[in-house]
């Protein structure tokens, strides 16, 4: 019986969420104005972002950009069966990119890139219908990228460098649907990780079809963030040989996934500016997240994600209104990289559709003002995660999802 | 400009917090979901233990926060339901105080032994819900752990001055609107617009549980001359029962009946195997010679003296063998033989004589109780290794439901169980074969999401650690149970829960 009741109370723990490989497409006031597009447009040195071989093409001899976002970002579940619902109540998450480029010579230019691709901010009400899944999550990956852009010719140049990332992650999931302590706290875990670091490299391309038309390729490299010393905490949990979570270490492994960007623009009308992104982000490389605890009591935490590659078509429009004033559009369709029955509360990211809009303001020669808006419209989806496993037994989690995204932001470019 | 970025930021801020996003439907609209005819705006339950939300042979606060009405209650917040009020205990580790003495037991919790094996203990601790401070106002869950159907409408069953004398419950003195009141006067003075009733269980159970240690009442009509594990006749709880649901329909109220289900389908009589004593061929056959004399020459010779009959005399038949045996007992309703065993032709030694009285093997249709796992095949005179409980010294009768003893609680129960049915059809009340439900569970189990719910001692979580009480996924079953009746009965569509959010059995180490 003892036996039976271990493996009932194991089994329980082989469920440890993670945030799913959450996107965040905020490198650039400019850029998300015009629908986060810019692997072939020349403008401002978000191209060490966008296209690192753009800088080279760059009229200043040297240009610095920075910016903030705040991401608010709301999700509501329902399930009709129980009437269970819930509302994240997240905190506004603020990205920020610092990016800076300098003309060393007429073919020869260097940039610096600080931004934040991915990262993910969900905070549920602590014990709500899917807490045996997430409560609450923070992840942040800070990406440091030095590049060189080399200028081949008029018509073609190319660029890349290095990418540093240092990451953390903290979330909190109940350990199951019921365990609690005697007087009924829900038994948790908060797993945290923090100063995780690896690189990778970005690697882009620039082709000058004519002087209104170019086209832009950029690919970065997966980077794969492996925390060696997390931390597992747990909490609420009833003194028992049966439930044996202590405090312990952890290992676990965080694909930030590869992504390929193609894209072109095009110049019209003296002030107009056209132009098509597109993404894939190669997400298959997250397949599952697995928590090693380093007390062997605690069996290891595997769950499926099972991502998919996902595409972005994104478009973008840009018009020079007035010497003091450039004003900005966009739209671009996000496909969900969540495949069918693998839908997490953690990124209840269903296909989007994404609105943006922003203008830059010319305060003088050097100095600019950038801001942008973005709105992520969801549709209603019935979804559900069905690899949550109680006793060997698979207990789908699911229910009904609306989210909604709202992102406002700001910068400044100076230029020199 | 950075006081312009904040500033900015917190414009937005308020603005965007206000966006939230909203279903096309949301569950929380009014309208969703329907309460059909009924109005559950007030509703009140009432019972025993069962509905106190009981459990660990014990009554504690997460116990009573999942408890079936208050998993009901909570549904019915989503078509129109109010607060419920539950008396709530003052901590939980159960038990009960008067007066600073204890006088009802901690929970069970499922602790590991120093071997490594889990089994049921009670919790250490000192309880701390003394039933000498009375709680105010009233308590839509009128579920009084203990209380028999007669019960409900005794005046003075929570008069706290009457619980050492057995005379009065200490849980309902906890809360009694006055030391006169009944349970149903105080249930029936909220003026429920919805009430459930669940009624009726310790008019069998107490004798059950007791190895039918009680007496069958069927033919007596006094409730007041009952022991308290006895039998309640069956029309004495058709009149008691009656005179709660006319109470409780006076000013129209709507509500659901909820029947008695069989003892047989609680692992407290179907945990201990019958045949729980291993023998192995040398012990078995000594055994035998020692009764041989009483198979083969008392019980042939009783017979023919018309003493007993044959069928008794073969009932009471002794054969041990290699393998699994089924224990000595003594059996209330047997003949006793001692007197006679002492005279001639036997002349047995009296306390032979006694040893044999009403002696008989456990049959395979018998039920053991729970609580004879600790007695079974134990030695209670360490000086005597030959004592074995239930191969030398009979197991006593309080430890064995025999089969006509659980006759007596079928009839009862079956009686009882038409008062139900009976009362719902005619009043137009809901109605909930609890019966039929509960030996769904004991009988292959019921498939839930993640798993399968059964009445396996510890294992299956429909039963908490006391053998007897549901554990909240079992109090979640029967919620739903109880909703699926009120959504066809008055064409609602109140939403169930999933009982598999619902926790089993606790564990933890002392």
């Amino acid at each position: 019986m003892k036996k039976v009741l271990l493996l009932a109370v194991f089994a329980l723990a082989s469920a440890v969420t993670y945030a799913g490989g959450y996107r965040v497409s905020l490198q650039g006031n400019k850029a998300l104005a015009m629908g986060h597009t810019g692997v072939a447009v020349v403008n401002s040195s978000e191209s060490v972002f966008f296209n690192p071989a753009a800088l080279v093409y760059l009229e200043d001899k040297f240009s610095i950009s920075a910016g903030v976002h705040g991401v608010f970002s709301n999700i509501a579940y329902q399930d009709a069966e129980t009437g269970a619902n819930a509302r994240t109540d997240s905190p506004v998450g603020t990205p920020l990119y610092l990016y800076a480029s300098y003309q060393a010579t007429d073919w020869l230019a260097f940039g610096l890139g600080v931004y934040t691709p991915y990262g993910s901010s969900v905070e549920y009400e602590d014990d709500w219908a899917g807490s045996h899944l997430l409560n609450n999550i923070d992840l942040q990956a800070i990406y440091i990228q030095p590049t060189v852009s080399f200028k081949i010719n008029d018509k073609l140049s190319v660029g890349g460098g290095p990418i540093y990332v240092t990451g953390s992650v903290n979330f909190n999931r109940n350990l199951n649907r019921t365990l609690t302590d005697l007087d009924g706290n829900r038994a948790n875990v908060t797993i945290d990780a923090s100063g995780v670091s690896s690189w990778g490299w970005v690697a882009s391309t620039m082709v000058n079809l004519t002087d209104d038309l170019h086209i832009g390729a950029t690919y970065r490299s997966e980077i794969i963030l492996d925390a060696e010393d997390g931390t597992a905490e747990f909490e609420n949990i009833p003194n028992s040989p049966l439930t044996p979570f202590e405090n312990t270490s952890i290992k676990a492994s965080l694909p930030m996934p590869a992504e390929m960007t193609v894209g072109m623009s095009y110049d019209f009308c003296e002030s107009w500016t056209f132009a098509f992104d597109y993404n894939r982000t190669f997400w298959d490389v997250y397949n599952s997240l697995d928590i090693d605890f380093a007390n062997e009591a605690i069996p290891d935490s595997k769950n499926a994600r099972n991502y998919k590659n996902s595409s972005i078509y994104r478009f973008g429009m840009q018009y020079d209104a007035t010497k003091m004033f450039t004003l900005r559009a966009g739209y671009y369709f996000d496909e969900s990289p969540v495949r069918e029955g693998y839908f997490a509360p953690e990124t209840p990211r269903n296909d989007s559709n994404n609105f943006t809009a922003g203008l830059t303001v010319n305060l003088g020669e050097h100095l600019q003002i950038d801001a942008s808006f973005l709105y992520s419209h969801f549709k209603e989806v019935d979804a559900s995660y069905n690899y949550y496993f109680e006793n060997g037994v698979a207990v789908p989690f699911k229910g009904t999802y609306k989210t909604n995204v709202f992102v406002p932001g700001l910068g400044l470019t100076y230029k020199l | 400009m950075k006081n312009i970025l904040k500033y900015t930021f917190a414009v937005l801020a308020v603005g965007f917090v206000s966006c939230e996003p909203e279903f096309d439907s949301p569950v929380t609209d009014d309208g969703f979901y329907s309460s059909g005819t009924a109005n559950l705006s007030k509703y009140v339950s009432v019972g025993n233990s069962l509905t106190a939300g009981y459990a660990d042979g014990a009554l504690y606060i997460t116990g009573q926060e999942n408890s079936y009405p208050n998993i009901m209650a909570e549904q019915f917040m989503f078509t129109g339901g109010g607060e419920f009020m539950q008396p709530l205990m003052n901590d939980n580790i159960g038990g009960l105080l008067l007066g600073g003495t204890q006088i009802a037991e901690n929970r069970f919790v499922l602790a590991v032994d120093a071997n490594g094996n889990p089994g049921p203990v009670r919790l250490e601790g000192t309880p701390t819900t003394d039933i000498s401070n009375k709680l105010s106002g009233s308590f839509n869950n009128m579920g009084v752990p203990g209380a028999k159907s007669f019960h409900l409408v005794a005046p003075g069953y929570g008069n706290v001055a009457g619980v050492p004398t057995g005379s009065a419950n200490p849980y309902f003195a906890r809360f009694a609107s006055s030391e006169n009141a009944t349970v149903v006067g105080d249930a029936a003075a909220q003026n429920p617009t919805f009430f459930s009733l669940w009624i009726g269980n310790n008019d069998i159970l107490s004798y059950a549980t007791s190895g039918g240690a009680g007496v069958d009442q069927t033919g007596n009509f006094d409730p007041s001359t009952y022991g308290g594990n006895d039998i309640t006749d069956p029309n004495v709880f058709a009149s008691v029962y009656s005179q709660q649901v006319d109470a409780l329909t006076a000013s129209g109220a709507k509500g659901v009946l909820v029947n008695i289900p069989e003892v047989t389908s609680i692992p407290y009589f179907t945990t201990v195997p019958t045949n729980a004593i291993p023998l192995d061929a040398a012990t078995a056959a000594q055994l035998n010679a020692q009764f041989a004399a009483y198979n083969t020459q008392i019980l042939p010779g009783l017979a023919a003296m018309g003493v007993i009959t044959p069928e008794e005399a073969a009932l009471r038949m002794i054969n041990f063998s290699a393998g699994q045996n089924f224990p000595i007992m003594t059996d209330d309703d047997l003949t006793d033989l001692t007197t006679i065993l002492q005279g001639a032709p036997f002349s047995l030694p009296p306390q032979l004589a006694a040893l044999l009285g009403q002696l008989r093997q456990v049959k395979s249709d018998d039920l053991i109780v729970l609580t004879a796992s600790s007695v079974l095949g134990t030695t209670p005179d360490p000086n005597n290794p030959q004592g074995v409980i239930g191969v030398s010294i009979p197991l006593t009768d309080q430890y064995v439901l025999a089969v006509s003893e659980q006759a007596r609680i079928t009839a009862a129960s079956t009686a009882y169980n038409a008062t139900i049915q009976a009362l719902a059809g005619a009043k137009g009340l809901a109605f909930v074969d609890a019966k039929a439900a509960l030996a769904r569970v004991a009988n292959g189990g019921v498939v839930y999401d993640g798993g399968v719910l059964t009445s396996q001692f510890v294992t299956g979580g429909a039963f908490s650690l006391d053998g007897v009480h549901p554990t909240p996924r079992g109090y979640a079953y029967t919620a739903n149970l109880i909703i699926q009746a009120i959504n066809d009965t008055y064409d609602a569509t109140i939403p169930t829960v999933h009982i598999g959010n619902y926790a089993t059995i606790t564990v933890t180490n002392n």
